[in-house]
């Protein structure tokens, strides 16, 4: 350390400063050289530990840690062992701005990923830029794809809200009804569902017959349920939160023991929520999306198997010791396959430190399709460089007995849309 | 009149802030650059609440009200990164004065309760209107409108210049009204408003112009954290952004020129810290927040001043 901050101020003024002490007691540190290629990647981890995220990031952490065991176990990325530090972000945008930073910047980590929550995606990705640190997101918004961000954050790992809700359209207007009333949070993730949704629908020759808007402070659902019209043949909802239980069992009452339109619910809703707690009977015969089955089906892959036992979930979905802990299963395998597609795309670029990340990016843009596997346990994907966008295929899941049974499968063909951005266009 | 030793202080502390940025590593420039922005939005906080004794849980509507107008005016109309510092400010005064002219109708609790009601209706007017804001998720700003001329503001050393320019102007500013004869009613107001008025003040006016005051600040906080920062999003407008300025005041030392600056940055690096250790960081920062009540009630400057420094402005 220099002592140039004494040099152009008085002494006696400077002893008198609890500023500039303050100052001195936290951040005066010379900067960080280089990591030598003979040390470990360090790999940072914006992680939802608290904060509305912390169910999430209970279960990402443990799938990352799985995830980075089984790598180094194989001798790690380009031979060298690889480290995953976690910092948490409160599941808060401006402090997951300062977790990337302090992960990119004090903790040298090669590159940064993990995060879920679109709201501290989008406020990270503007500083993953500023410095030049390839973000690689877990958060299945369609920001990435909609080109609002910037060449370095790419979602390679798991397929983005816009993509899920046209691959499962099709079965809900051909199996369950064409008369749809939508039932979602007055918010930007209630607002991308009815948008896309509604589209979707409309292009398979469905109608949105009512878009339910809920507030979000809204925490009783009874009074809007006289606004679903009596010819509505499905009812579509994707509500999220504690608010969950009450808008299930509340629905319930509503249609009581009588006919009852199809329901057609988002995963989402029921994340580390047990399926059979005391309320959500009403959900019995319903159908959800999954993007990754949470109760092992009877067909599972042996990589399937393989990574509910990394990751240390039963065959029901939850915590091999602890039943009660049940797992966010349809998005946590994204923290496994986006670790090793940096793998991949660390090797392809013969990546040695902080110097290639640039290529790294580049190497991962060129990547096109990651098959089913191991590696890839929720399915095989397709990867569009240009959008830094990952497609994949998508579970519709039947509530049978308390358990949730898939009954259909999209195709990485029903996940498809035009390119809304090309970043290769865009400079580092 | 200002006090030499206080002017030299304070000059000091803008120095000392302008000679630690070459020696600062790079994640601590982009903390001490956020904290000075901070700092701005506590020292408005600071003039209501410190001096003039109007505790709010409000002010997250003027933050807001600044930074949208910064956000939206560069997304939505094309408005320059030096424009929407310019009309952040305004954006924010403009929004204290209007809840100021309702809202201090009320004092104490009521005043505390009225202005939390506005701000949880500007945020829910926010998540409302989410074609224009975007909502939860919120806007990011481009690189490219992140620039006055040629100077990229998106990097370290402008970043902090930049937010450094701000917190000084603020800072001196700041230090010239609580000396200002005006300056002085508004203390007159928080210690006596009976007798204030007996001697001809008008406490609604008064109270009204500092609270305009402390909009203009959060204002100019809010535009700031959207120009340098590049996200506006509604959780910096949700009640958490009410209660931070509160806080920070509380500990640097209510009614201190430096209490705000010295409270934001021992509360970052506290939360900063105490999370790399621990889930329960919000434990510690509450437990510290405890000991502060205990042992030094009128926050860390506060207690120097009635300790040691009675010139501490």
């Amino acid at each position: 350390m220099t002592n140039k901050l004494i040099t152009p101020t008085r002494r006696t003024v400077l002893t008198g400063m609890a500023a500039g002490g303050a100052l001195l007691a936290t951040g005066l540190t010379p900067r960080f050289a280089q990591a030598q290629s003979s040390e470990p990647i360090k790999l940072g981890f914006q992680l939802h530990r608290t904060g509305i995220g912390a169910a999430y990031g209970r279960w990402y952490e443990r799938t990352a840690t799985a995830a980075l065991k089984v790598v180094n176990d194989a001798g790690g990325i380009n031979g060298r062992p690889v480290e995953i530090l976690f910092e948490d972000d409160g599941t808060d945008p401006a402090r997951g701005a300062e977790v990337f930073g302090k992960l990119a910047t004090q903790s040298n980590c090669d590159l940064v990923f993990g995060a879920l929550f679109s709201h501290v995606v989008i406020g990270t990705a503007p500083r993953a830029a500023e410095l030049k640190v390839p973000y690689l997101v877990c958060s299945e918004g369609h920001h990435v794809a909609s080109g609002m961000l910037n060449r370095w954050t790419l979602q390679p790992g798991i397929t983005d809200v816009k993509s899920q809700v046209q691959g499962m359209a099709p079965f809900v207007t051909q199996n369950l009804g064409k008369k749809v009333a939508m039932i979602f949070p007055d918010f930007a993730f209630g607002h991308d569902h009815r948008d896309y949704f509604s589209a979707a629908v409309a292009a398979q020759g469905g109608e949105v017959i009512a878009q339910i808007a809920i507030p979000p402070t809204e925490t009783t659902f009874t009074r809007y349920f006289p606004q679903i019209p009596a010819e509505t043949e499905v009812i579509y909802h994707v509500m999220v939160g504690p608010a969950v239980l009450t808008f299930v069992k509340e629905l319930g009452e509503f249609y009581g023991t009588g006919a009852r339109p199809q329901l057609f619910g988002f995963m989402d809703s029921l994340e580390a929520v047990d399926i059979a707690s005391p309320g959500l009977e009403f959900l019995d015969g319903s159908h959800f999306w999954e993007a990754h089955p949470r109760y092992k089906q009877a067909d599972a892959s042996e990589a399937e198997t393989f990574y509910r036992t990394a990751v240390g979930v039963d065959d029901n979905g939850a915590a091999a010791n602890d039943p009660a802990d049940v797992a966010t299963y349809s998005h946590m395998f994204s923290t496994w396959e986006t670790l090793f597609i940096i793998k991949a795309a660390m090797e392809a670029s013969g990546y040695q430190g902080a110097a290639d990340r640039q290529k790294f990016v580049e190497a991962l843009e060129a990547m096109t399709d990651f098959a089913e596997g191991a590696e890839h346990p929720q399915g095989a994907k397709t990867f569009n460089g240009k959008t830094h966008q990952a497609f994949g295929i998508q579970s519709i899941s039947k509530v049978e007995g308390g358990k949730l049974v898939r009954v259909h499968q999209t195709t990485l063909e029903d996940g498809q849309y035009p390119d809304e951005v090309d970043y290769t266009t865009q400079s580092f | 009149m200002i006090d030499r030793r206080a002017l030299f202080l304070h000059l000091a502390v803008l120095a000392a802030l302008l000679a630690a940025l070459p020696m600062l590593a790079a994640y601590h420039v982009t903390n001490i650059a956020k904290i000075m922005v901070l700092a701005v939005y506590a020292m408005g906080y600071n003039i209501a609440f410190g001096y003039t004794g109007l505790l709010s849980l409000g002010h997250a509507m003027f933050f807001a009200a600044g930074l949208y107008a910064a956000g939206m005016g560069i997304s939505l109309f094309g408005l320059s990164a030096a424009g929407a510092l310019v009309l952040g400010p305004v954006a924010g005064g403009l929004a204290a004065t209007l809840v100021g002219l309702l809202a201090l109708r009320t004092a104490g609790v009521a005043f505390m309760i009225v202005t939390l009601m506005f701000a949880q209706a500007g945020y829910l007017t926010i998540l409302y209107f989410v074609k224009y804001t975007r909502g939860d998720e919120g806007i990011v700003i481009a690189r490219a409108a992140r620039a006055i001329g040629s100077v990229d503001l998106s990097a370290d050393t402008p970043r902090y210049l930049l937010a450094f320019g701000i917190f000084a102007l603020a800072l001196l500013l700041n230090l010239a009204l609580v000396r200002s004869p005006f300056g002085r009613i508004m203390v007159a107001m928080r210690e006596n408003e009976a007798r204030s008025r007996m001697l001809g003040y008008n406490p609604y006016t008064v109270k009204l112009t500092a609270l305009a005051v402390s909009g203009v600040y959060a204002g100019a906080a809010g535009a700031a954290y959207a120009v340098v920062f590049g996200y506006v999003g509604a959780s910096l407008a949700s009640v958490q952004y009410s209660i931070l300025p509160l806080l920070y005041v509380l500990l640097g030392g209510a009614g201190t020129v430096l209490g705000p600056f010295l409270g934001a940055l021992l509360m970052f690096y506290l939360i900063d810290y105490a999370s790399s250790a621990t889930s329960a960081y919000l434990f510690i920062v509450g437990a510290a927040l405890i000991l502060l009540v205990l042992f030094a009630p009128k926050g860390i400057l506060g207690t120097l001043r009635e300790r040691h420094a009675r010139w501490l402005p």
